[in-house]
């Protein structure tokens, strides 16, 4: 480890004059580029900072010391990306994480990965080894640029003390603006620990959000209206572009049906009669009917996922698609758009609201939607003589639980149940791994989403693999008395690819049955956060409730029916329609 | 829900038995519509891309069209009337509907200032090394001297000629020179402007009144 810098402080005068002429700011000037990029932090209003020590990150630690930036030390830097996506998810606004060089950087790169796939705004700060030492194979030396270059929507090597503090600040707003997504900021020791008197520039003044152009708003418009089968498909663009108000204006105003992506849970309360819920491969087989046989697709925020469209051969094949989305390199990427509209999603919304003729006659179609519901409804059954169901957990937390807590899950069997059995009416509340599928998300994700909204109950749905992966975040949980519940929905099994291996690998279960896992309920109390063991239907409220009022981190190991599997499913490529609701129909 | 002896609520029916829509998408998406049933043919076109000449910027490039599949046949890189930018030009193969994909994906890299697919009337050149055997000098010199292409060097071993211009020039001569035994030869890919007035990409005009303005500027203070 090298010295750090001894601190300097530039004349007094001279920093009055400067601060005179420009409009940077004066309040405690930074002195060297570790400083500058904290105050960079603190002026793009930061709060919390997700991260681990390390020795290339020193200086920035040292920083933050004497900053009103709080820091939560994670157990593993995957865990402080994830939380920090999930503050991100929660807020709005980038989660911040950061790690020192080398191992540090490399256990960041699934975190950024997976905010990458779901466009969660974050902002990663890596320690670095000193410039001179780049490329010599120094002692924890990777190439962070080079491993995060595909997985970042911008990453920046920091070269000099003087313009870190401005990298910093770009790298923020980058994250935050347009199609939202991971900034990552590379900063070698000699940069941080470097003098400079450059202070950090206030952020820029807010752009207005960009507008579709108003001649295909007009043609979109018209064939909207003219449509006897709408469908509105809410995706997480609208939940990023903050548009929920504005879909719901729109689906009640026309009387349009809406189903929603994963990612766009809850940007349209599933209690409305509107409302398909969610389609694609475990979505419900009625929001698969309503996007198979729609003749307008009303497409918000969503990049046709292949988990969303199944094969594309068979995808919405009757209807012309309005697609609305805020980065053009979506438009007619994987689903072609009839009617392309670029610009922020609640804008357009308003647009294509005002540019209406008439609202669609779609009153049976809205009857067919309807008798869709009625058809294929989300079940289980409880058998005497088999163990607890996942779904009926699910349900029972929902309901002991207020309209705005937030869910997070982990990847997996629990997180589809998670996703069907729980009624989410509100947006930011279903804090998941979409895109990247990260196993391990959901405990470090529920000390993000707690940390970030702190009077709000947080409940993070785990399976048992998804679980070990990550669980000692439960450290960070009892050491900040994070007032979390985790609930093991436990079959002793990687249980989605065990469902895959019956239904497609003729049942050979090759490693995705664990035959030993630790006590869940042992290891809480180890960790000092309170354990349950749930295995009866009659006890599930009652080891709820009592998780649920514990003040601090609770973890419920409930023993679930290891047989139960996911359904409704669309096997992967397959057609939507032909959902199958048993193993026998796949 | 549905618990204990109630059993599940009556579902509708099974794959085989619903009503299925009509209508299929090609495998790139677009709605087949049996009237009027587009093909789209495999075709060769020039990407141009200005970006800020600045580190990393060809790996961004270069690491987007990998990971991306895109079908590139050729990258040039080179510097431009700007010591601030470079400008890459890529030759793609791909069906129509890539080539806009290209586009946009490279739009949105930081370093990437403006991309356009130029027409096919577009200024395009290439350069080739070639290298073959010196048994029959004359015989080489004629072949350069018909391709106007010019003798680097010549020894009583090797002999070493470049030849210039478009694509289908480059590949005629490197047929006519394997009648020497070509040793080596190496292709620089093609560069390209658009013809004309036109400017090749979108930001260059107003880029280069701004530099002019800058340099009337210098000049003014001198």
């Amino acid at each position: 480890m090298s010295e750090p810098a001894s601190p300097t402080y530039p004349d007094e005068d001279e920093a009055t004059e400067e601060a005179a002429s420009s409009d940077r700011s004066t309040e405690s000037q930074p002195t060297t580029g570790a400083e500058a990029t904290v105050a960079a932090l603190e002026a793009a209003g930061v709060e919390h900072v997700f991260g681990v020590q390390g020795g290339a990150i020193m200086p920035v630690y040292d920083a933050l010391y004497d900053s009103d930036v709080t820091h939560v030390t994670m157990a593993h830097e995957q865990g402080a990306a994830h939380a920090a996506d999930a503050y991100g998810q929660v807020t709005g606004e980038p989660g911040v994480c950061m790690a020192t060089s080398g191992p540090g950087a490399t256990n960041l790169v699934t975190g950024i990965a997976d905010a990458n796939m779901d466009s969660d705004p974050l902002v990663a700060l890596t320690g670095q080894v000193p410039t001179d030492f780049v490329g010599n194979d120094a002692f924890q030396e990777t190439d962070t640029i080079g491993i995060t270059r595909p997985i970042t929507k911008t990453n920046y090597f920091a070269s000099d003390s003087d313009t870190v503090g401005d990298t910093v600040s770009e790298a923020f707003s980058l994250a935050r603006t347009g199609r939202q997504g991971p900034t990552l900021v590379d900063l070698p020791k000699d940069v941080s620990n470097g003098e400079t008197d450059a202070g950090v520039a206030e952020p820029d003044e807010e752009e207005a959000p960009p507008a579709a152009e108003p001649a295909a708003v007009e043609v979109a418009a018209e064939a909207v209206a003219e449509a006897e089968r709408p469908l509105i498909l809410s995706g997480g663009g609208v939940t990023k572009g903050e548009a929920s108000e504005e879909v719901r204006a729109f689906a009640t105003e026309y009387g349009i049906p809406v189903a929603t992506t994963m990612p766009g849970i809850g940007t349209f309360p599933e209690d409305h009669e509107l409302c398909l819920s969610w389609a694609g491969m475990h979505g419900t087989g009625y929001a698969n009917m309503a996007i198979s046989h729609t003749d307008c697709l009303i497409a918000v925020g969503t990049r046709f996922d292949d988990r969303l469209t199944g094969g594309v051969e068979t995808f919405a094949p009757g209807a012309k698609v309005v697609h609305v989305d805020i980065d053009p390199a979506e438009i007619s990427k994987n689903v072609h758009a009839d009617y392309p509209l670029i610009g922020d999603a609640a804008t357009v919304l308003e647009q294509l609201d005002e540019a209406m003729p008439a609202a669609p006659d779609a009153e049976a179609w809205r009857g067919r939607c309807q008798d869709w519901k009625r058809e294929y409804p989300l079940t289980y059954d409880t058998p005497d003589d088999e163990p607890l169901k996942p779904q009926f957990v699910v349900e029972a937390l929902d309901e002991m639980t207020d309209d705005d807590a937030i869910v997070t899950t982990g990847v997996g069997q629990h997180q589809m149940w998670a996703a069907q059995f729980w009624t989410y009416t509100e947006p930011r509340t279903y804090v998941s791994s979409h895109g990247l599928g990260t196993m391990g998300y959901g405990l470090p994700a529920a000390i993000g989403a707690k940390v970030a909204a702190p009077d709000r109950e947080v409940v993070c749905f785990d399976g048992d693999g998804s679980f070990l992966m990550t669980m000692q975040g439960l450290s960070v949980a009892v050491r900040d008395s994070l007032d979390i519940t985790v609930v093991v929905l436990n079959n002793r099994a990687i249980g989605m690819v065990r469902q895959w291996q019956d239904a497609f690998f003729e049942g050979r279960r090759m490693a995705s049955e664990y035959p030993w896992i630790p006590d869940f309920e042992t290891l809480a109390e180890a960790f000092g956060a309170r354990g349950f063991t749930l295995r009866e239907y009659d006890d599930v409220a009652n080891v709820l409730e009592e998780a649920m009022e514990y003040d601090g981190p609770s973890v419920v190991d409930a023993h679930i029916d290891p047989a139960e599997n996911v359904y409704p499913m669309v096997p992967s490529g397959g057609d939507n329609a032909r959902f199958a609701l048993s193993e026998d129909q796949l | 829900m549905s618990q204990g002896s109630e059993g599940p609520a009556p579902v509708g029916p099974g794959p085989d038995q619903r009503e299925m829509p009509a209508g299929r998408r090609s495998s790139q998406g677009i709605r087949v519509d049996p009237q009027v049933e587009a093909t789209h043919e495999s075709r060769r076109t020039v990407l141009s891309a200005l970006v800020y000449h600045e580190p990393g910027v060809l790996a961004e490039v270069s690491g987007l069209v990998s990971r991306r599949q895109f079908n590139i046949e050729s990258l040039t890189v080179g510097s431009t009337t700007n010591p601030e930018t470079a400008r890459i030009t890529l030759v793609i193969e791909e069906p129509e509907p890539g080539v806009r994909q290209v586009e946009r994906q490279l739009e949105k890299l930081q370093p990437v200032i403006s991309v356009r697919e130029l027409g096919d009337d577009a200024v395009r050149r290439e350069l080739v090394v070639l290298k073959v055997h010196g048994d029959n000098p004359d015989e080489v010199n004629a072949i350069t001297r018909m391709y106007d292409g010019t003798t680097l060097d010549a020894g009583p071993r090797t002999i070493t000629v470049q030849i210039t211009g478009d694509e289908q020039k480059i590949d005629d001569a490197i047929d006519a020179f394997r009648q020497f035994d070509i040793r080596e030869l190496a292709r620089t890919g093609q560069t390209a402007l658009s013809r004309g007035d036109e400017w090749t990409t979108d930001a260059e005009e107003e880029r280069y009144e701004q530099m002019r303005q800058e340099q009337a500027a210098t000049d003014d203070d001198d």
